[in-house]
């Protein structure tokens, strides 16, 4: 089967795509700067955080980037002023979930929230914030989970799944109370499926899930996924 | 079993139930059970033994007729009498003056005729009319004629034909035309492909799926026949809620019943299609109801929506491809086939073709089941079919589309009920829910309460939907209990229009219609509570008033 | 220049480590420069007893976790033109506010600073403000202006936007903001 060439507009500019690429892959092959969180590089496409949204032209809805496919003629309009203002709001509401305090997080300084937030200009969250006190798990030897830190971007889940194949962490409960848990919602230390890869941690945006004692810019590897899946198919 | 069989089955039926001269349909659904529907049921199979009338008297366990506010409900037939609130004190009265003496017992007979004029029944055609665990009386009925007539006469792109001719949309809440979904499926070459039956009805006082899986199940598995033939599916799915015990007890019958008769299975009426049905119970969540989480529920995985593309038309069930419908839709095939689409389309308006089922509830007289044809006036549907107001109370409201509906003022009352005049209003079809408010309730109350609903069905998945709604939730908690900002308005209206366009599936895009509603047509009350701290229905400011009491 | 002509500043420390302060300060020669253009009427730093009238700018730094720190708020807020967060506890609550998750968190922090850990004569402080229930991000008590996030803010991004400020210029912290 042949793969046909898209042809689509980026904020203006022509872009030639292959077919089935997303949006978000087309804009940054061809340098145009999408921010995005949930999204990796290597893991199935999730579309949760909603920072990634772009409009099409002709279409009142909006679009994650990061799982819309590329059709012939799109006009994709990456920057306007509802944009911004819409990726504003998702940083804020994510900050508002829960206790997310830069200044004693293990990811200070090497936490992709933080650099969005920072990026974007979110000067303050304009809702009252969340204290949370959900549980923490450090029984791992070495792996800490702090699911008060948590954005919930289920990228250590898809790398546990799709990389690792071992599908240790999963999600329980629903909405705002939706936490990460292991196994069958065990300690860490009981599980039977962790391999202690680490994988999770090297993905995980934020300061959730740490490698304990080691600082955290040494442990954070965003290029993990794709690095294992290139080998994988390397023939 | 052959066609001719069918035909056979449906006369030799007819002339069995002819030979009764009355027929007494009980209403056993959810709504009537409750009342003593099963009590009042046996009542009569005793009533007319004693009576000595048991041979001309056929009593019957049917479905929903609508009337759900006072049940149990009786029809008897011939006459189309139909007696409100029957106990099983009553049975014997009603028997012997209506059966024996023939004088029906003109007090207990339902006076709200206005109830069921400007009705249409389509979907509901059979309900509280059959014996729903009876599938010889659905045959009586013109059951499964019309997949015997696609699999004689039609090929499935005439099938497909009829059914985009005739207009239909789909019901379960977005309107896509139904006709246009079956060609995507059927055009794919991919197989095996899948068929799945949307019976998860997740909103608060909405019950009309259910009810037509309890009154009519034989309705539901035909169309899904007739979808199956058309697109080349050979497995469906029911993914039905498993908190309807009933229905799916029905359906379960149902299903045994025309397997039995060779109407599902390897060889559909010696025809060689080939078309096997199975249920799936609902992992008990609102968003289970979202057609890409039906899918995740019914492969075994957590009932979370995903983003479109791909549609399930091309990716649906272990990246088949699955035309998803809502069971109402379906319901509309066999009518669709047997009339022709031409016929249907000239039901409803030019550009909603058909009829509606609504869950009609709230502060009005005739709260019920109801199927309207689309285009009838919000005003038709409270004050005709619903009777008017409740105690005569005001008008305040009403809400269209369930928990993520829109709250409609007075003004709009002469709004034509269809897909395209709801959305433009701010409302959704929705699963059709119509809730009628009069001045007793707090319309920022009413936001708060179906916010709090959302917030609860809320996945987790996206950020809009999960932290969004809560955000709005807590800024309803502050204007109930006199902490409010008037700068709480446009916050409101900032993250609800956000909600609404950011979010993922369905759920989070309509979750903040309520708010947003409200603050466009209620606005007043908003500033009133944030300002003077009042609430003109005596609903919010509980605490602040405990408050009070405690100090003095 | 007269000093009645130039702008009167205030700065505030409420619940903080006064290390927004400390960056206020680090801004080294710039310090001269903004000296030459406002007049400092109420600071830490200064030996004045009541929150002075008529301030164009005030700067806050620190969460609002006590009574007097709520009066002093709002009482600053009526007397200045533009009010200013200051740093990350100032705009989210940060430190002061990681205990708003106990239960009690009052309570719960006395005892446990005056009283479990004390190693001698343990008990609860009387004669000092009560704690509010929660510690706050200073716009969940009054309007804010501006924001300036950072823990602490660095000391060129407060006087780039102090400088704007007062040279009448939008405020856009895209690119600029630094929590943490």
């Amino acid at each position: 089967m042949t793969v046909g060439t898209v042809k689509l507009k980026i904020d203006n500019v022509e872009v030639a795509v292959p077919e089935g690429t997303t949006i978000l892959e087309a804009a940054k092959s061809n340098g145009i700067d999408i921010p995005t969180l949930c999204n990796l590089e290597g893991l199935s496409g999730y579309g949760g955080c909603r920072l990634c949204m772009v409009e099409i032209h002709g279409s009142p809805k909006l679009f994650a980037a990061c799982v819309t496919p590329v059709g012939m003629g799109m006009e994709v309009i990456t920057q306007s002023d509802k944009l911004r203002e819409y990726r504003k709001m998702a940083i804020q509401f994510i900050l508002s979930e829960r206790t997310h305090i830069c200044a004693v997080c293990v990811a200070n300084n090497a936490c992709e929230l933080q650099k969005l937030a920072n990026d974007l200009g979110v000067d303050h969250v304009m809702f009252e914030r969340e204290w949370t006190r959900l549980p923490v798990d450090s029984t791992h030897d070495f792996l800490v989970l702090d699911r008060n830190r948590c954005i919930l971007c289920t990228r250590c889940l898809r790398v546990c799944d799709e990389i690792e194949g071992v599908h240790t962490l999963d999600l329980k409960m629903r909405g705002k109370d939706a936490q990460v848990i292991i196994d069958l919602d065990e300690d860490w230390a009981n599980s039977s499926s962790c391999t202690s890869c680490r994988k999770c941690a090297k993905v995980c945006p934020v300061g959730a899930i740490y490698v304990e004692s080691v600082a955290l810019e040494e442990t954070k590897d965003k290029g993990i996924a794709e690095f294992v899946l290139s080998r994988r198919n390397r023939k | 079993m052959k066609l001719d069989d069918l035909q056979k089955i449906a006369e030799h039926e007819v002339d069995f139930q002819r030979a009764y001269k009355h027929r007494i349909n009980v209403c056993c659904s959810s709504g009537c059970v409750p009342f003593g529907a099963l009590k009042v049921l046996k009542a009569f199979q005793e009533a007319v033994r004693e009576f000595g009338v048991e041979k001309e008297c056929k009593v019957a366990r049917t479905g929903c007729v609508g009337t759900c506010s006072v049940g149990p409900a009786v029809i008897i037939d011939p006459g189309d009498y139909l007696y409100q609130s029957v106990t099983p004190e009553k049975v014997r009265e009603i028997v012997r003056d209506h059966i024996v003496l023939g004088l029906p017992v003109k007090d207990m007979l339902y006076h709200g005729e206005a109830f069921f004029k400007k009705q249409r029944r389509l979907v509901l055609r059979n309900a509280g009319k059959i014996d729903p665990s009876r599938i010889e009386d659905y045959i009586a009925m013109g059951g499964y004629s019309a997949i015997g007539k696609c699999l004689a006469t039609m090929t499935p792109q005439g099938v497909i034909y009829e059914v985009s001719r005739s207009g239909l949309r789909g019901r379960g809440g977005a309107g896509f035309p139904t006709g246009q979904k079956w060609s995507l499926v059927a055009r794919t070459h991919t197989t095996p492909k899948y068929i799945v039956a949307n019976l998860d009805e997740g909103d608060p006082g909405v019950f009309a799926n259910r009810t037509l899986a309890e009154a009519d199940p034989h309705a539901i598995i035909e169309g899904m026949l007739i979808a199956a033939y058309a697109v080349g599916a050979e497995k469906g799915y029911i993914y039905i809620r498993a908190e309807y015990p009933l229905a799916i007890q029905t359906l379960q019958k149902a299903i045994a019943q025309a397997k039995g008769m060779s109407l599902l299975g390897d060889n559909v009426l010696e025809t060689g299609f080939k078309f096997d049905l199975e249920l799936r119970f609902g992992a008990g969540a609102f968003v289970a109801g979202e057609e890409t989480a039906i899918l995740a529920s019914v492969e075994g995985r957590r009932a979370m929506p995903r983003p479109r593309p791909p549609y399930p038309a091309n990716s649906g069930l272990w990246g088949k491809p699955t035309l998803i419908q809502n069971v109402e839709t379906l319901a509309n095939i066999p009518v669709i086939i047997q009339n022709g689409g031409e016929w249907f389309s000239k039901v409803g308006t030019a550009k909603c073709s058909g009829t509606k089922c609504f869950s009609l509830t709230g502060q009005i007289n005739n709260p019920g089941l109801i199927e309207v044809p689309m285009g009838i006036t919000l005003r038709e549907v409270v004050y005709d079919i619903g009777g008017g107001m409740q105690d005569n109370r005001p008008f305040k409201a009403v809400l269209v589309g369930g928990p993520s509906g829109g709250c409609l003022p007075e003004a709009l009352l002469d709004l034509p009920i269809d897909y395209d005049s709801l959305t433009k209003v701010g409302a959704i079809m929705g699963s059709g829910g119509i809730v009628v408010i009069d001045d007793q309730s707090c319309m920022v109350d009413t936001a708060k309460f179906f916010t709090d609903f959302c917030v609860e069905e809320s996945c987790g998945k996206c950020v809009p939907c999960r932290a969004g709604l809560v955000k709005i939730k807590e800024t309803f908690e502050n204007i109930t209990q006199g902490t409010g900002k008037l700068d709480d308005i446009a916050a409101l209206d900032k993250a609800g229009q956000y909600i609404k366009e950011a979010s993922l599936c369905g759920l989070g895009q309509t979750a903040p219609n309520p708010v947003l509603t409200t603050l466009r047509y209620f606005r007043d009350e908003y500033v009133e509570h944030i300002v003077e701290k009042k609430c003109r229905a005596g609903k919010c400011f509980r605490n602040l008033k405990k408050e009070e009491d405690d100090a003095q | 220049m007269t000093s009645t002509s130039k702008v009167r500043v205030a700065t505030v420390w409420l619940s903080g480590c006064s290390g927004c302060h400390m960056s206020f300060l680090d801004q080294d020669e710039a310090l001269i420069d903004l000296a030459q253009q406002i007049q400092l009427v109420y600071s830490p730093i200064m030996d004045v007893k009541v929150f002075p009238e008529n301030v164009d700018v005030t700067l806050i730094e620190g969460a609002v976790a006590n009574e007097d720190q709520e009066e002093l708020l709002k009482f600053a807020r009526e007397r200045t033109k533009i009010l200013i967060s200051l740093g990350d506890c100032a705009v989210t609550g940060n430190v002061p506010g990681l205990r708003n998750g106990i239960t009690n968190s009052a309570d719960a922090v006395l005892k446990r600073a005056f009283v479990e850990t004390a190693d001698m004569n343990p008990q609860i402080p009387t004669d000092v403000p009560t704690l509010l229930p929660k510690a706050l991000p200073l716009h969940e008590v009054v309007k804010v202006d501006f924001y300036i996030p950072g823990c602490p803010p660095p000391a060129d991004l407060i006087n780039w936007v102090i400088s704007r400020l007062m040279r009448g210029l939008p405020v856009n912290m895209e690119g600029r903001s630094k929590f943490g």
